[in-house]
C-alpha cells in the first residue's frame, strides 16, 4: 500500500541547525497494515508522518501510495488518499465552526468544492449515526461550535473526519499524547474500532510502548532517521516493553527510553 | 441638523459595503489587509473616469468592483505564491496603487457635476430628495450583498474559504489549497471595496487621490461597533447573517458619531485620529480587561487563603 524507498530529509542543510530527520529511509505497509511507530525524541518518527503527508517536500527518494507516486504531491493534492489526527487537538478542527460543518468539510476531503451547498440536509443523518457511534453524546450538538468541545473530544471527531471518507492510508501522529490517560485510552479504544472496521492501513506514532506493543499487527522503531526494528505477527504480541528497550539498546547503542516513554 | 444625519447615514451605509469587504479579510481571515485603502480610491478613480467618458454609471460601478477584485489579486499574489506576511503585501499593494490611480485619473481630482450617477438617476425617476434615494441605492446594494455574501460563505468553496482563517493546517489536511481560498477572499473582499469606493464616487460627484487614505481604519471601526452592538442586542446576534448585517449598523453609527463630534465643533482633520483611537480602544479593552480579571482572581485567591496561613504560622 505505502512505500517509502530512500527518502531522506534534512532540515537546516548547511547551518549550525542542520538534522538530518531521515536517512535513506525504507518502508512498505502492506493493505490493511496497523503500524505503529516508536522512537526516542527527534528519531525522525513525525518528520515520517509529515513527509508523508507532504508537509514537508523530501530531499531525495520517492513515496508510492498504492501504485501512485505522490513524492512531489503538494499537501492538498495528497489529502485525497490520507486521513490524519494530529497531536494538537487544536489543529484537526475548526474552532468557530459547528460540528457539523466540520464533518461536510472532511466528507468532501478529495473533491474539487464547488458552490453547492457546504452541508446538505441528507447529510446530517449520516453524521447523526457516525457521532453517534463515538458514543460520546455529540450527535445531540451537531451545530455547536467546535471550539467549545474539550480536548478529547475534538480529538474523537478529528478521528471520525480523517475515516469519514475512507483513506488509502491512516496517519495518527501521537494522537492521544495530549490527553489525559482516560480520555487517551478512550480514543485509542474508537482507534482501534474504527480502523478494524474499515480495514484501514494505518501508521500510528506513539510515545507509549504498552500502547504501540498492545495495538497493530506490526511495530517499528526509529532512531536518527532510519527504521531500526520491525516486527509483526506472533513475533510481535510477544513482544513486551523490556524487550523493546534491550532490543534499542543493542541497536543503537544507547538508551530508547526519556522519563515520558518510561511514566506512560 | 437633520439633513447632516440624513446624509450621514447614506454616506454609513455607502461605505458600509466596503466595511463587509474589511470583515471578510479582518474577521474570516484573520489578516489585517491594508490594500483596502487602495482599492477604495482605486474604484472611486476607475467609476469617476468611466462615467466623465460616458459610460452607463451602473456599468462603471461594476467596473469599479472588478478593479478592486485586480488589486485583491495582486496583494494575494505577493502573499500567497511569494509568502510576503500579509500586511506588508497590503501595504505594497496600496502604495503602489496610489501611482496608479492618478494614472487613472491623469489628476488628482475629477469632478463629475454634470453627469449622470445612479443616484441622480433615483432622483429623476422617483423625485425623492437626493439623501433618501441614495440611503435607498445603499440599502438595496448592501441587502443584495449581504444575501450573496451569506450564500457564498454557506458553500463548499465559501466554508473552506471560512475554515482557512480559522485553522490553515486541517484545511490543507482535508485537501484544500489555502493558497486559492486566501486568493478568492482577498479578491471579494478588495471587490467590495472598490464597489464601494465607486458608489462613493458617484454620490459625492467627485473621486480623489486621497478619498481611501484612513479606509481601512473606519472598516476596523465599524466592525467593532458593530460587535459591541450585537453583544449590547438580546438573542442570538452570532449568526452569520446578522455578523454581516451588524458591520454595515456599525458603519453607519460611525458616520453617524461622526456627524455629530463635527457639528459640535470638531476640526474634521481631526476625525482620523478619533477614529485610530476608537479603534485602539476597542482592541486593548479585551486585553486588559482579561489581565485585569486575572489579577482579581489571585488576589481573591491570596485572601481566602490568607485566613488559615495565619493560623498555621500561628500554630508553630
Amino acid at each position: 500500500m505505502l512505500t517509502l524507498s530512500h527518502v531522506s530529509k534534512t532540515f537546516n542543510a548547511g547551518t549550525i541547525n542542520e538534522k538530518r530527520a531521515l536517512v535513506d529511509c525504507n518502508l512498505h505497509l502492506a493493505p490493511g497494515d496497523f503500524v505503529t511507530v516508536i522512537g526516542g525524541n527527534g528519531a525522525g518518527k513525525s518528520t515520517l508522518m509529515n513527509m508523508v503527508a507532504g508537509v514537508y517536500p523530501i530531499d531525495a527518494g520517492t513515496i508510492t501510495l498504492d501504485g501512485i507516486n505522490i513524492s512531489q504531491l503538494s499537501e492538498p493534492a495528497r489529502a485525497k488518499y490520507l486521513g490524519r489526527v494530529f497531536q494538537d487537538p487544536m489543529m484537526g478542527t475548526a474552532a468557530d465552526m459547528q460540528i457539523i460543518e466540520n464533518l461536510a468539510m472532511a466528507k468532501r476531503r478529495g473533491r474539487t468544492r464547488t458552490l453547492a451547498w457546504g452541508v446538505t440536509r441528507s447529510e446530517k443523518e449520516e453524521y447523526a449515526e457516525r457521532l453517534h457511534e463515538l458514543g460520546l453524546g455529540l450527535e445531540k450538538r451537531l451545530t455547536t461550535k467546535v471550539g467549545l468541545l474539550s480536548g478529547g473530544q475534538r480529538q474523537a471527531l478529528t478521528l471520525l473526519m480523517a475515516t469519514l471518507t475512507k483513506p488509502k492510508l491512516l496517519l495518527l501522529d501521537e494522537h492521544t499524547a495530549a490527553l489525559d490517560p482516560k480520555t487517551a485510552a478512550k480514543v485509542l479504544d474508537l482507534t482501534e474500532k474504527i480502523v478494524a472496521e474499515h480495514q484501514l492501513t494505518t501508521l500510528m506514532v506513539t510515545h507509549n510502548m504498552n500502547d504501540a506493543i498492545r495495538l497493530g499487527n506490526r511495530l517499528i522503531m526509529m532512531h536518527e532517521g532510519r527504521v531500526i526494528y520491525d516486527i509483526a505477527g506472533d513475533e510481535k504480541r510477544s513482544l513486551t516493553v523490556k524487550d523493546l528497550l534491550q532490543k534499542f539498546e543493542e541497536v543503537s547503542g544507547g538508551e530508547l527510553a526519556n522519563d515520558r516513554m518510561l511514566l506512560s | 441638523m437633520g439633513l447632516a444625519m440624513l446624509g450621514a447615514v447614506s454616506q454609513g451605509i455607502l461605505w458600509g459595503i466596503m466595511v463587509l469587504g474589511v470583515f471578510i479579510t479582518y474577521k474570516l481571515l484573520d489578516i489585517a489587509d491594508l490594500t483596502v485603502d487602495g482599492s477604495f480610491a482605486l474604484g472611486g478613480c476607475v467609476c469617476a473616469v468611466l462615467v466623465v467618458g460616458g459610460v452607463n454609471p451602473i456599468v462603471a460601478i461594476l467596473a469599479a468592483m472588478l478593479a478592486g477584485m485586480v488589486a485583491g489579486a495582486v496583494t494575494g499574489f505577493l502573499h500567497t505564491v511569494f509568502e510576503i506576511p500579509a500586511i506588508l503585501a497590503g501595504i505594497l499593494t496600496q502604495i503602489g496603487l496610489w501611482s496608479v490611480n492618478l494614472r487613472i485619473m491623469g489628476k488628482s481630482n475629477t469632478p463629475l457635476l454634470n453627469f449622470d450617477t445612479i443616484f441622480s438617476q433615483m432622483t429623476d425617476l422617483t423625485g425623492l430628495p437626493s439623501n433618501v434615494a441614495a440611503i435607498i441605492v445603499g440599502i438595496v446594494v448592501a441587502v443584495i450583498i449581504i444575501v450573496g455574501l451569506y450564500w457564498f460563505f454557506g458553500t463548499e468553496i465559501g466554508s473552506a474559504c471560512r475554515a482557512t482563517g480559522n485553522n490553515e493546517a486541517m484545511v490543507r489536511a482535508l485537501g484544500v489549497n489555502t493558497k486559492v481560498t486566501k486568493m478568492i477572499a482577498l479578491m471579494l473582499s478588495n471587490g467590495l471595496v472598490g464597489l464601494s469606493g465607486g458608489l462613493i464616487c458617484e454620490s459625492q460627484k467627485y473621486a480623489d487621490i486621497g478619498m481611501g487614505t484612513g479606509a481601512i481604519v473606519i472598516g476596523l471601526a465599524a466592525i467593532v461597533i458593530g460587535e459591541v452592538l450585537g453583544r449590547l442586542t438580546p438573542g442570538k446576534l452570532r449568526a452569520f447573517g446578522s455578523r454581516l448585517t451588524a458591520a454595515v449598523v456599525g458603519s453607519v453609527v460611525y458616520f453617524l458619531i461622526r456627524a455629530i463630534v463635527l457639528q459640535m465643533g470638531m476640526d474634521a482633520n481631526d476625525m482620523k485620529l478619533l477614529s485610530a483611537i476608537i479603534v485602539a480602544l476597542a482592541l486593548c479593552i479585551p486585553v486588559v480587561w482579561e489581565k485585569f480579571q486575572l489579577k482579581r482572581s489571585y488576589a481573591r485567591s491570596l485572601k481566602s487563603a490568607s485566613p488559615e496561613g495565619t493560623t498555621a504560622e500561628g500554630g508553630r
